[in-house]
């Protein structure tokens, strides 16, 4: 599994042709406490920059992209019923969907984590 | 002497006057706490005094209630002190300062409320004949004329019933003319600053959003609207003052960049109490802008309501202007046209109907009632102090909080973002709390979302001067406090408001929607 990040703080995790797609701890962070996730229905063709999932806070509706072109193949249900885990485990459980990616080059031009790392502390 | 030594004292005892005693009944002085009508009443019992109905044989074929209605019974006592309780914990525009930015919290001028309840207005029914209400068609018609020649447009569609309706009334219209023209234009163009609304009205009817960055100045990019220009926009929808309180110097550039790509431009109007009598929108390129008659011509925002939301039209939108509507002849001369077939025998295309029947009768009145006792030299004085108060605060806060946008004059609002509460521990909500104690409703804060941390003020028009310094003075006030390190009064604040702060991540996430015993 590879790790990537954006500059608009989605990570995904990447295994075979496979990306699972969350938002960052300093995302989490930024946006205060989640109370209410949309997560895309599976079967849904997503494109790359596409807005795949939406996160509401006590302040702010703000949208998820997706950094990747391909399919949603699963959701994470749970999170409907708990948005907290956004926050508790952002880059973990708080995971809202699994794409199944038709092209693999697009991984190319994302940061690994150093590189996000990097970006977040200049901000 | 006679010792009369029976009387009240007449001075004040030397107390602690700032000492908070907590007390038996949980009130705070004649501050009542008050809970809920279902704690107040009981279910088994009534306030009102029925005869027993006896046996009889129900006609309702078995669709009877079965169940009770759980509804609380109170006396009439009981009833009328908990509505009259919670008014009195209830701000108001009638009580104070309501500095609440992007919502206009207007004075409306009782002046109105006289004229609204007239029997001829007041009384009158959609569905009487039209030759017992044509003093009422009148007044329709001559407030249209009013906004006409305010804005500088073509028509008027008067029935929408609020400004978000207008706006979906624009839009269709807009929609109507695309369709008309045989054209398949579907994206809509929303810049950062926009309302909420204007993103949500264009996905509402089928649109697809794409927004528009701001301007490091908070202002539209001419330059980033043309870029996105094409055969599949089929309008911009501008706020103009802008949510920043801005006025958006390049709109004619925008307007002509859109029209030349055969797209419309719909104007929201929200913002217009800062131009009226000042700039017509007509002369800006705009072919459709909704007005809200509260917030520009009588009445607070949310202020105990009905809204109205006409929405005047360009020639080329004209001809599908929803149903029913007031058309004007050359001469002056006033016509009801009521249905699709009506119109289409005068030629005209109207996209279909928007409300059951002609609009907000009595916004109708009280905003006509508003432009004949102002005038037009009164409607320009109200925008120009609206706008002259909007900077007053600006000029005399900008040492001590922020502006977001210095360089450029504040329309009728003036925005300020959190950068002086860098370092303090101090955030924009802490900063309102503390407010509250001070007896002000808070500015909008965290909106609009283009700056960290906003905090926007309107203080209107109806302010005097007094008001607005006593106001200053106590923003100047919690700045210095928060600056001086005081971070921990701020974080417990509000102290002496009936509640403190609640929870706003719980009600968000587990909302109790009804009363469960």
């Amino acid at each position: 599994m590879t790790k990537y990040y954006t500059e608009e703080h989605e990570w995904i995790a990447v295994t075979g042709n496979v990306a699972t797609l969350g938002i960052t701890d300093y995302a989490q962070a930024q946006l205060g406490d989640v109370v209410f996730v949309e997560v895309p229905t599976v079967g849904r063709k997503v494109k790359k920059g596409e807005e795949t999932a939406v996160v509401e806070s006590v302040k702010a509706a703000s949208e998820v992209y997706s950094p990747v072109t391909g399919t949603v193949i699963e959701t994470n249900a749970p999170l409907a019923d708990s948005p907290i885990t956004v926050n508790e485990d952002p880059e973990g459980a708080g995971w809202f969907c699994r794409i199944e990616m038709s092209d693999l080059a697009e991984l190319e031009v994302l940061m690994d984590e150093a590189a996000y790392k990097t970006f977040v502390e200049g901000l | 002497m006679t010792m009369h030594n029976v009387g009240r004292p007449t001075a004040p005892a030397t107390t602690d006057a700032t000492a908070v005693a907590s007390t038996f009944t949980g009130n705070r002085g004649l501050a009542i706490e008050e809970p809920l009508l279902f704690e107040v009443g009981r279910l088994d019992v009534t306030g009102v005094d029925f005869d027993d109905v006896g046996a009889f044989e129900p006609r309702l074929g078995g669709l009877g209630r079965t169940a009770p209605v759980d509804l609380p019974g109170l006396t009439e006592p009981e009833t009328m002190r908990h509505y009259v309780r919670l008014s009195r914990q209830n701000y108001a525009i009638d009580l104070g300062l309501y500095p609440l930015g992007s919502c206009t919290m207007k004075h409306n001028p009782r002046l109105n409320e006289a004229m609204a309840r007239l029997p001829g207005f007041g009384d009158v029914h959609p569905l009487q004949p039209l030759s017992t209400v044509s003093g009422a068609v009148e007044l329709v018609a001559e407030l249209g004329r009013w906004l006409l020649e305010l804005t500088g447009m073509a028509s008027v569609a008067m029935s929408p019933k609020a400004g978000a309706h207008g706006e979906m009334c624009g839009m269709a219209t807009i929609k109507a003319a695309i369709a008309d023209r045989g054209e398949a234009r579907d994206v809509v163009l929303v810049p950062e600053s926009a309302h909420g609304t204007n993103p949500a009205t264009a996905a509402q009817l089928g649109f697809r959003v794409v927004g528009v960055p701001a301007r490091a100045d908070g202002t539209v990019d001419p330059e980033e609207v043309k870029k996105r220009l094409g055969l599949e926009v089929a309008a911009i929808m501008l706020t103009n003052p802008n949510t920043c309180g801005l006025f958006e110097r390049d709109i004619v550039e925008i307007a002509e960049a859109v029209h030349a790509a055969g797209a419309y431009f719909y104007a929201d109007g929200a913002n217009f109490n800062a131009i009226v009598g000042k700039v017509r929108p007509g002369d800006l390129g705009v072919d459709a802008m909704h007005i809200n008659l509260h917030k520009t011509f009588s009445t607070p925002h949310g202020g105990g309501g009905p809204g109205a939301g006409p929405v005047v039209l360009s020639d080329r939108l004209a001809p599908y202007a929803p149903v029913p509507f007031v058309r004007f002849d050359k001469d002056g001369s006033a016509e009801f046209v009521e249905t699709r077939k009506a119109a289409g025998e005068r030629g005209l295309k109207p996209f279909g109907r928007i409300t059951a029947f002609h609009g907000q009768m009595g916004m109708f009145v009280r905003a006509l009632a508003y432009m004949l006792s102002h005038g037009a030299d009164g409607l320009r004085q109200a925008s120009e102090d609206a706008v002259l108060a909007a900077n007053y605060v600006k000029a005399c806060l900008k040492d001590v909080m922020t502006v977001a946008f210095p360089e450029r004059p504040a329309m009728h609002e003036v925005l300020f973002d959190d950068h002086f509460l860098e370092g303090t521990g101090v955030t924009t909500l802490d900063f309102a709390k503390a407010m509250i104690d001070e007896g002000y409703h808070p500015m909008t804060m965290y909106f609009p979302l283009v700056v960290h941390g906003a905090l926007l003020i309107e203080p209107t028009e109806s302010e005097s001067k007094a008001s607005l310094d006593q106001f200053i003075g106590t923003l100047r006030h919690l700045a210095e406090k928060a600056k001086a390190g005081d971070a921990a009064a701020f974080k417990a604040a509000p102290y002496l408001a009936p509640r403190r702060r609640v929870d706003e991540t719980l009600a968000a996430r587990q909302p109790k929607l009804s009363y469960q015993s």
